[in-house]
C-alpha cells in the first residue's frame, strides 16, 4: 500500500510539474500568467481521443498529433492574443488570457459537446506490474518517466542551447536582449512552443491514466498546476518541477491521512501561505524592482 | 465604438429592468384584458429554466430537450383546452443566482408555472423565489430533501407547496441502496467514496449511513474527492485495502468509471453501487472492472413504456436519450401539462395569480397520473411515491433487473 501511494503521489505530482512547467516559462518571459495553459491540456486530450476513437490512428501517431495540435495552437493564441498586447499594461494582458481560457472552453463545449468523452475502451495505455502485494498500473509508471524526460530534456534546452540562451537573455531583460540582436518575437514563441508541447505531453499522459476528456477538464488542473509553479518559485523551471511533486505529494499525504474531503483545501491554503510568507516561492528570486 | 456603448449600456438597463420587475402576478397583467375571462388568452405560458451551457450541461439538455420534446407533442395535438403552451427558454449555467433572475424576467410575461431548475443547488435557490410568490414549480432532475421542505432534517417542516419534483429524493436512494447492501447482496462491510461540497452526494452519503446504522452494516472507510478531480488513486488505494463487501458511490457516471478502473487496479474486488447518477456509466469503465456493479434508477432504458419516447427524441434531436434525466424532465413537463389543463378547465385566466395558485393545486391532487417512468403520486412532501428500477452492470450493459 505504500508503495502504491508513492506511485499515486509521484503519477500526480508529474502531471502537475509539467504544467507548472508551462506556466512558469511563459511567466519567466513575459510575466504573463497564461491562465489558458490547462485548456491547451484538454485541446491536446480532445485530439487524442478522436484521433484514437474516431480516426482509428494508431496510438504513436494519436500522440504525435496531439502534441503537434497543442504546440501549434499555444503558438497561435501567442500570436493572435498576446502579441498585440506586448506593449499594453499587464493587467490586459492577464485579462486577456483569461478571456482566451473561457473562449477555449465554452468552444470546445460547442464543438465537442458538454458531456466527458471516455476513451476507456481503447486506452492508450493497458496493464499493470505487481510489486508484491502492490500492483502499479503501467500507466503511473510512463507518466513518471516521460515527465522526469521531459523535466531533463527542457533543462537541457534551456541552460545548453542557443535557443536557450536567447529566452534566458529575454527573461532577464527584454530590451537589452533586443539590443544583443536577439528576435524577441522568436524567443517568445518559441517558448510558448515550448510550454505547450509539454502542454500536449501531460494531456496525453493525463488521458493515457484517466481515458478522458471534458471541456472544464483543463481549469481545475491549470489550477493546481498554477499553485505549484507559485510554491516553486513563478518563472523557475527546477521550480515548478518541485512545486508539481511537492503538491502531488500533498495530496496523497492529505488522502492518505484520512482527510481526503481537505485536499483542494489544504492545496489552496498552501497558495495562500506561500503567497504571504514567501512570494518568490521556494526558488524564485526576489524581485527587485528597476528604475 | 460609440455604438458599442451604446448597445452595452441598453443591455445593461435591460437586465435591471428584469431584476425589478420580480412578480407581477398580484396585479393584473397588462396582456391580459380585465373584462375578459379567460378564453380570450391564446396561450398558456410556462418558463423553462434549465443549464444548456458550462460545466453540467450534459444534465440540463436532455432535460431542456425533453421537456421541450412534450410540449411540442401536446402543442401539435391542439395543447390545451385549444391553447398553445408558450415556453420562455432560460440558461441558468447551473447558477442559483442566474436560475432566480430569469424567474423574474419570466414573472413579467404572466407565466403560469416553472419547469426547472437541473442541479440542486440552483434548484434550491429558484424554489425560494418561486415558493414567495406561489408559481408552480416542477423539477426533473433535483433530488436533494431541500428542494420541497423548508429544513430537511426536521420532520415537521414547513414544505414548499408550491414545489415538485418527478425524480427520487437523495435519501430515498441513499436508504435504498443500504437495504439493497444488506438484504440482497448479503454486505456486512461497506466503504463510500464522494464528492464532497455536491448537495446530491452527500445527501445520499447521509441517507446511506443512517440506514446502515440501522441494519449493522458497518461503514468501514468514507473517503472524498473535489469537483473536477480525475484522480482517485490515493482514495482507491485506501479503499482497495479495507475489502469493503461493497463500495457506495454516489457520484455521477464520469467520476464513478474512473473511480472504478482506478479501484479494479489497486485491487479492490467489492460490489460498487450508485444511485441514478451513474445512468450511462457503461462507456465510462471497461465491462470487466463494472461487471457486477448496481444502482438504482429512476428510469430502466429499453423497457415499454419509455420506448416511444426514446423514438422520439432520437428523431428530433439526432442522439439517444443521454440519460434518465431526459425521460424524468419528459414527465415532469407532463405533470405539469396536466395541472396546467386543470386550471384552465376552471375557466381561470392563464397567468393571474389565481390561474398561479389552480396549477399549485391540480399538481398537489395528482392521483395516478401514468407518465413513462411510472405512475405518478406525490406525498406530503411533494415528492413523488414510485419504486426505483435497480440496475445491474452485465457485460458491459446496464441490465434492468428488479423494482425495488
Amino acid at each position: 500500500m505504500v508503495l502504491s501511494q508513492i506511485i499515486n503521489a509521484l503519477q500526480l505530482g508529474s502531471i502537475y510539474a509539467l504544467v507548472a512547467l508551462g506556466y512558469s516559462m511563459v511567466y519567466g518571459i513575459i510575466l504573463l500568467l497564461n491562465f489558458a495553459h490547462g485548456d491547451i491540456i484538454m485541446v491536446g486530450a480532445y485530439m487524442t481521443f478522436f484521433a484514437v476513437t474516431n480516426f482509428h490512428l494508431h496510438p504513436v501517431f494519436s500522440v504525435v498529433l496531439a502534441v503537434v495540435v497543442s504546440t501549434l495552437l499555444g503558438v497561435l493564441i501567442e500570436k493572435l492574443a498576446y502579441t498585440p498586447l506586448r506593449s499594453a499594461p499587464r493587467l490586459s494582458l492577464l485579462i486577456t488570457a483569461i478571456g482566451v481560457s473561457f473562449l477555449l472552453e465554452n468552444g470546445a463545449q460547442m464543438l465537442f459537446g458538454a458531456d466527458t468523452k471516455s476513451m476507456v475502451q481503447t486506452p492508450l495505455i493497458k496493464g499493470g506490474i505487481s510489486i508484491g502485494s502492490s500492483s502499479i498500473s503501467l500507466a503511473a509508471v510512463i507518466t513518471i518517466v516521460v515527465s522526469v524526460a521531459a523535466m531533463l530534456f527542457l533543462t537541457f534546452l534551456v541552460q545548453k542551447t542557443k535557443l536557450g540562451k536567447a529566452m534566458r537573455a529575454v527573461s532577464e531583460d527584454m530590451g537589452a536582449a533586443q539590443l544583443m540582436g536577439i528576435s524577441l518575437n522568436k524567443t517568445i514563441s518559441f517558448t510558448f512552443a515550448v510550454g505547450s508541447a509539454l502542454a500536449g505531453i501531460g494531456a496525453v499522459l493525463h488521458i493515457g491514466s484517466y481515458f478522458q476528456a471534458s471541456p472544464m477538464m483543463g481549469s481545475m488542473l491549470g489550477l493546481k498546476a498554477f499553485v505549484a509553479a507559485v510554491l516553486g518559485g513563478i518563472g523557475s523551471i527546477p521550480g515548478a518541477m518541485i512545486g508539481g511533486f511537492a503538491i502531488g505529494i500533498v495530496e496523497t499525504l492529505v488522502t492518505v491521512g484520512g482527510l481526503s474531503t481537505w485536499k483542494d483545501g489544504v492545496v489552496f491554503a498552501i497558495l495562500i501561505v506561500v503567497l504571504l510568507v514567501k512570494p518568490t516561492g521556494i526558488l524564485g528570486k526576489p524581485v527587485t524592482e528597476k528604475v | 465604438m460609440k455604438m458599442k456603448k451604446i448597445v452595452a449600456m441598453l443591455m445593461a438597463g435591460a437586465m435591471t429592468l428584469g431584476l425589478m420587475a420580480g412578480c407581477g402576478s398580484k396585479t393584473p397583467a397588462p396582456s391580459a384584458d380585465p373584462g375578459n375571462t379567460g378564453s380570450a388568452v391564446e396561450e398558456i405560458v410556462v418558463a423553462l429554466i434549465t443549464n444548456t451551457t458550462g460545466d453540467y450541461a450534459q444534465y440540463g439538455i436532455p432535460v431542456h430537450n425533453a421537456a421541450m420534446l412534450y410540449i411540442e407533442q401536446l402543442n401539435a395535438q391542439g395543447g390545451i383546452n385549444g391553447k398553445q403552451i408558450k415556453v420562455l427558454e432560460y440558461d441558468d449555467k447551473a447558477d442559483g443566482v442566474e436560475a432566480v433572475n430569469a424567474f423574474n424576467k419570466a414573472c413579467g410575461q404572466n407565466i403560469s408555472g416553472v419547469i426547472g431548475s437541473v442541479l440542486t443547488g440552483a434548484t434550491l435557490t429558484l424554489a425560494d423565489a418561486t415558493y414567495e410568490k406561489g408559481v408552480a414549480q416542477i423539477t426533473a432532475s433535483a433530488t436533494a430533501a431541500g428542494v420541497t421542505v423548508i429544513d430537511p432534517e426536521d420532520p415537521d417542516s414547513e414544505v414548499r407547496t408550491n414545489v415538485f419534483r418527478s425524480c427520487f429524493i437523495d435519501p430515498f436512494q441513499g436508504e435504498k441502496m443500504a437495504d439493497y447492501a444488506v438484504n440482497k447482496l448479503g454486505a456486512k462491510t461497506a466503504a463510500i467514496l464522494l464528492e464532497s461540497g455536491s448537495d446530491y452526494s452527500e445527501g445520499l452519503t447521509a441517507a446511506f449511513e443512517a440506514k446502515a446504522a440501522d441494519l449493522g452494516l458497518e461503514i468501514v472507510d468514507k473517503e472524498a474527492f473535489a469537483t473536477g478531480d480525475k484522480d482517485f488513486n490515493a482514495q482507491m488505494t485506501k479503499i482497495a485495502n479495507t475489502n469493503a463487501d461493497v463500495v457506495f458511490m454516489p457520484i455521477y457516471y464520469g467520476e464513478a468509471g474512473l473511480a472504478i478502473t482506478q479501484g479494479r487496479q489497486a485491487g479492490m474486488k467489492s460490489v460498487v453501487m450508485g444511485g441514478d447518477g451513474f445512468g450511462g456509466i457503461k462507456d465510462y469503465a471497461s465491462a470487466e472492472d463494472l461487471e457486477g456493479s448496481v444502482y438504482c434508477s429512476g428510469y430502466a432504458p429499453g423497457t415499454e413504456s419509455v420506448a416511444q419516447f426514446e423514438k422520439d427524441y432520437e428523431a428530433k434531436y439526432g442522439e439517444p436519450v443521454p440519460n434518465m434525466f431526459a425521460p424524468l424532465a419528459y414527465d415532469a413537463a407532463m405533470l405539469m401539462c396536466n395541472a396546467l389543463k386543470a386550471a384552465d378547465d376552471k375557466g381561470l385566466t392563464p397567468g393571474t395569480a389565481e390561474f398561479q395558485a389552480a396549477v399549485v393545486e391540480a399538481m398537489a391532487a395528482t392521483t395516478d397520473v401514468v407518465g413513462i417512468t411510472g405512475t405518478y403520486n406525490f406525498d406530503a412532501q411533494n415528492n413523488p411515491i414510485k419504486s426505483a428500477a435497480i440496475l445491474q452492470l452485465q457485460s458491459g450493459a446496464e441490465v434492468f433487473t428488479e423494482l425495488y
